[in-house]
C-alpha cells in the first residue's frame, strides 16, 4: 500500500496515521426523534496528505468532521466509537478545557462563507491575533509582528496598513485569506476546510487552492476538505472519500476514484457534472432524495436511488470490498457473485473533456 | 428611433448604469450593446462586481438607466414608459433569483408565493382560475399540487428553487432572467434544475438570459456567451466558437480557471492571471470588432492585430 501512495504524493507518510477513526457513530436529538447522522465510520488521515471529502448536502461530512475539533451542536452526542488523535481519545472529551488543547493549536479548520465567519466590528488583525494569543503567552508586539507575517503569508500585501482595515473593506477573496490566515496563526497540523471556494467566484476559487496548496507544503499541513464539486477535488486531493448517509461509500486516491470508481453513488455524482454533459441532451441525474436519516436504514443506503440495485442491496448492508491497497468500496457489484454492471459510459469520457482552444 | 436588429427579444444599446451620489458617481455598466434572439440562451458571465446581475436588473427595470435604451419586441422599455407597457414588461420578463433559501417569503404559503404575482397583473381572474394556474405551474416544474399549502422551510434546496421557477412561469413570460439559479445548490441538484430549464425552454418558448460566474455550466447551457469585466463586454460569441479561440486575455484566464473533473488535467494546469494594465489604451483607443462571422471582441488596433493572427494560426 505505501508503494502505491508513494507515487500520489511523495510528501506523506503512509506508514502511520495522525489520525485515526474507529466505528464512528453521531446521534441528533431533533423534535423528540433521534437522528443518525455518522453510521459506523473508519477512516485514516495520513501525515502530510490531503483528503477531500465529498458528499451532497446532509451526507454528514461536516458533522464528520466537526467531531474532530468538539464543535457538534448541544443537541448532538457520539453514541459510539473512538477518534484516536495525539495520544488521546477525542471522543472521551468532555470539558472546555480538554478540547482547547487541541481546537485552533493543532486542529484548526477553515469556514465555508467568509461573509459571515468574520467580526464586523473588528479589525481584520485583531481577529488574527485573538486566536494566537488565545493560545501562546506573548507581548503585545510580538503578537503583532506574528500576524503581520501570517498576512503576508496568506498573500496580503501591504499587510501593515491591511491591519487595522475592517472585513467589509475586503472583497470575497481576501477575506477568506484572512480566515485561513486565523486558522494558521498557531501553525497547526491538520486543517480542515470546509467549503472553502463554494461561495467565491472561479478564477479566486483557483486562488485560494493554489494559496491552501502552498501553505501546506510550507508548513507541512495535513489538509482535509469537505467538499460537493468534484472538480475542486481532482485538483488539490491526493485521496479522495465519497460519503453518502453518513457513511464513506469509496475511498480510494484520487486517480483511482476518478479513473475507475466503483460505487454506483460515485458513477451517478461524476456523470451528473455539467462538463460531462452533451448540448441538446439531459444531464444526468440523480433520482430521488437521500433517505431519511431518523429510521433504520435497511441495507445498501443507495439502493432506492439506483436504478440497477441488486436484491441483495435491499436486504443487507455491503461490506468494504477491497479493489487495490488504497481502493475500497462497500457495495455488493464487488462481490465475485454479483453480475457484471459496467459504470456509465460518460464517466468514460472524463479524461477526453479540455478547457477549449488553445489554452492547454 | 435608433436601430435594433429585427430578430432580436432584447436589445440593449449603450446601456449605462451609475450608482452614488451626482457628485461621486460609480459607473458599474460602461456602454454596453447586445441583442438576445428569440428562444435562445443568452449566458453573461463575469467575476462579482463586473455589472452582470446590475445589467440583468436594469433590463427588468430595477435599476434605472443614465444612458442608453433597452427595447423589448421592438418597443422601447427603459425610462419613462405609460403603465400599460409596464405591466406588460412585468409580464413578460421574470427572473429566478439566486438563492432559494433567501429569495422565498418565509412566512407565505408556496400557494401565495407562486401566485402573487398573477394577483398584481391579472386581477380578473377569479380565485379558482388563479388556484389552477398555480396547480399547473407547479406540475410543470414538477411538483406535487398538494405543496401549495405548505410553507417554504419544508422544501429541500432544489425544490425550492423549483418553486423559485414556478413564481416566474406562471406569469406567462416571453423572457427569464436567471441570476446564477444554480451556483448556491449542490452538484446532484444542479443537473436536475438545469434539465428543468432546458425542458421549460422548448415547451413554452422561452428565451433566457443565463447569468453566472461559472463557464462549465455556460458551455453545456447557453447558446452564445458574453464576457463581461469592470461592466464592459471584452468578447461575445458563439458558445463553441468561444471555447474553441478564446481571443481576450481575460477570456482566457477564466476560461484557464475552469476546474476540470480530471485529475491528470488538473495536474498540469496552468493558470493564466488577468492583469488589466497589459492593455495600453492611452493613445489607440479601443474599439468593439466583429473579428469573425458572430465574434465580437473588444481591442485596440494593435490588438486586433494580435488577435487575427492567432485566428489564423488555428
Amino acid at each position: 500500500m505505501e508503494e502505491i501512495l508513494k507515487n500520489q504524493n511523495p510528501a506523506v507518510d503512509y506508514s502511520h496515521p495522525i489520525l485515526t477513526v474507529q466505528d464512528l457513530v453521531v446521534k441528533f436529538n431533533l423534535r423528540s426523534q433521534v437522528l443518525t447522522a455518522l453510521r459506523g465510520i473508519n477512516m485514516e488521515l495520513y501525515k502530510g496528505e490531503s483528503l477531500a471529502i465529498v458528499g451532497e448536502s446532509g451526507s454528514g461530512k461536516s458533522v464528520f468532521c466537526k467531531t474532530f475539533m468538539g464543535l457538534l451542536d448541544n443537541n448532538g452526542w457520539i453514541d459510539k466509537g473512538a477518534i484516536h488523535y495525539g495520544g488521546y481519545d477525542l471522543t472521551s472529551f468532555k470539558k472546555e478545557k480538554e478540547w482547547i488543547k487541541i481546537r485552533g493549536k493543532r486542529i484548526a479548520m477553515v469556514f465555508q462563507d467568509p461573509m459571515t465567519s468574520l467580526n464586523p466590528l473588528k479589525t481584520i488583525g485583531k481577529q488574527i491575533q485573538e486566536a494566537f494569543t488565545l493560545h501562546n503567552k506573548v507581548s503585545k508586539e510580538d503578537a503583532k509582528k506574528r500576524t503581520l507575517e501570517l498576512l503576508a503569508d496568506v498573500g496580503i500585501e501591504d499587510a501593515e496598513r491591511r491591519y487595522k482595515q475592517y472585513p467589509h473593506e475586503f472583497s470575497g477573496g481576501m477575506r477568506q485569506r484572512v480566515v485561513i490566515a486565523i486558522a494558521m496563526a498557531c501553525v497547526p497540523e491538520i486543517l480542515i476546510c470546509d467549503e472553502p471556494t463554494t461561495a467565491l467566484d472561479v478564477t479566486i476559487q483557483a486562488q485560494i487552492l493554489d494559496l491552501l496548496k502552498k501553505l501546506q507544503e510550507k508548513y507541512g499541513l495535513t489538509v482535509i476538505y469537505i467538499t460537493h464539486d468534484l472538480g475542486v477535488v481532482a485538483n488539490v486531493a491526493d485521496r479522495i472519500a465519497v460519503m453518502y448517509a453518513g457513511d464513506i461509500v469509496e475511498i480510494g486516491t484520487c486517480d483511482e476514484v476518478f479513473y475507475d470508481p466503483k460505487h454506483p453513488y460515485t458513477w451517478a455524482l461524476l456523470s451528473s457534472l455539467p462538463q460531462l454533459g452533451v448540448k441538446g441532451e439531459d444531464l444526468y441525474s440523480i433520482q430521488g432524495t437521500p433517505p431519511n436519516l431518523f429510521q433504520h436504514i435497511q441495507g445498501d443506503a443507495f439502493s432506492a436511488r439506483n436504478p440497477q440495485a441488486l436484491k441483495v442491496d435491499f436486504v443487507a448492508r455491503p461490506p468494504y470490498f477491497e479493489v487495490t491497497p488504497t481502493h475500497k468500496a462497500r457495495t455488493w457489484l464487488l462481490d465475485p457473485r454479483a453480475p457484471k454492471i459496467e459504470p456509465p459510459p460518460q464517466i468514460k469520457n472524463i479524461t477526453n473533456i479540455s478547457r477549449g482552444g488553445d489554452l492547454d | 428611433m435608433a436601430e435594433y436588429a429585427s430578430d432580436a427579444l432584447v436589445s440593449v444599446r449603450n446601456m449605462e448604469v451609475t450608482f452614488g451620489t451626482k457628485r461621486k458617481p460609480f459607473v458599474a455598466v460602461h456602454k454596453v450593446s447586445f441583442d438576445i434572439y428569440k428562444g435562445e440562451t443568452f449566458g453573461l458571465v463575469g467575476e462579482s462586481g463586473s455589472g452582470k446581475t446590475t445589467i440583468g436588473r436594469a433590463i427588468i427595470r430595477i435599476n434605472p438607466l443614465s444612458d442608453g435604451e433597452v427595447y423589448f419586441n421592438g418597443e422601447r422599455i427603459s425610462g419613462k414608459i405609460s403603465k400599460e407597457l409596464d405591466r406588460d414588461v412585468t409580464k413578460n420578463i421574470q427572473m429566478i433569483f439566486q438563492d432559494p433559501m433567501a429569495s422565498l417569503n418565509e412566512r407565505a404559503k408556496v400557494d401565495y408565493i407562486v401566485s402573487e404575482g398573477l394577483m398584481n397583473v391579472r386581477k380578473d381572474l377569479s380565485k379558482e382560475e388563479r388556484e389552477k394556474k398555480v396547480e399547473a405551474a407547479l406540475l410543470d416544474v414538477g411538483l406535487l399540487p398538494e405543496f401549495a399549502s405548505r410553507f417554504p422551510h419544508e422544501f429541500s434546496g432544489g425544490q425550492r428553487q423549483r418553486i423559485g421557477i414556478a413564481r416566474s412561469l406562471i406569469m406567462e413570460p416571453k423572457f427569464i432572467i436567471a441570476d446564477e439559479p444554480i451556483s448556491a445548490l449542490d452538484v446532484s441538484i444542479r443537473a436536475q434544475v438545469l434539465n428543468l430549464m432546458s425542458k421549460l425552454q422548448k415547451e413554452h418558448g422561452l428565451t433566457y438570459l443565463f447569468i453566472a460566474h461559472d463557464l462549465s455550466v455556460m458551455r453545456f447551457i447557453c447558446d452564445r456567451i458574453a464576457v463581461i469585466h469592470k461592466g464592459v463586454i471584452v468578447e461575445l460569441a458563439e458558445t463553441e466558437m468561444l471555447f474553441a479561440h478564446p481571443l481576450h486575455p481575460y477570456t482566457r484566464a477564466l476560461l484557464s480557471a475552469i476546474p476540470l473533473p480530471d485529475p491528470k488535467s488538473e495536474r498540469h494546469k496552468k493558470l493564466l492571471v488577468y492583469d488589466p494594465s497589459c492593455h495600453d489604451y492611452s493613445v489607440d483607443k479601443p474599439v468593439w470588432t466583429e473579428i469573425e462571422p458572430g465574434h465580437f471582441i473588444m481591442g485596440n488596433q494593435k490588438e486586433l492585430d494580435g488577435y487575427r493572427a492567432r485566428l489564423a494560426k488555428n
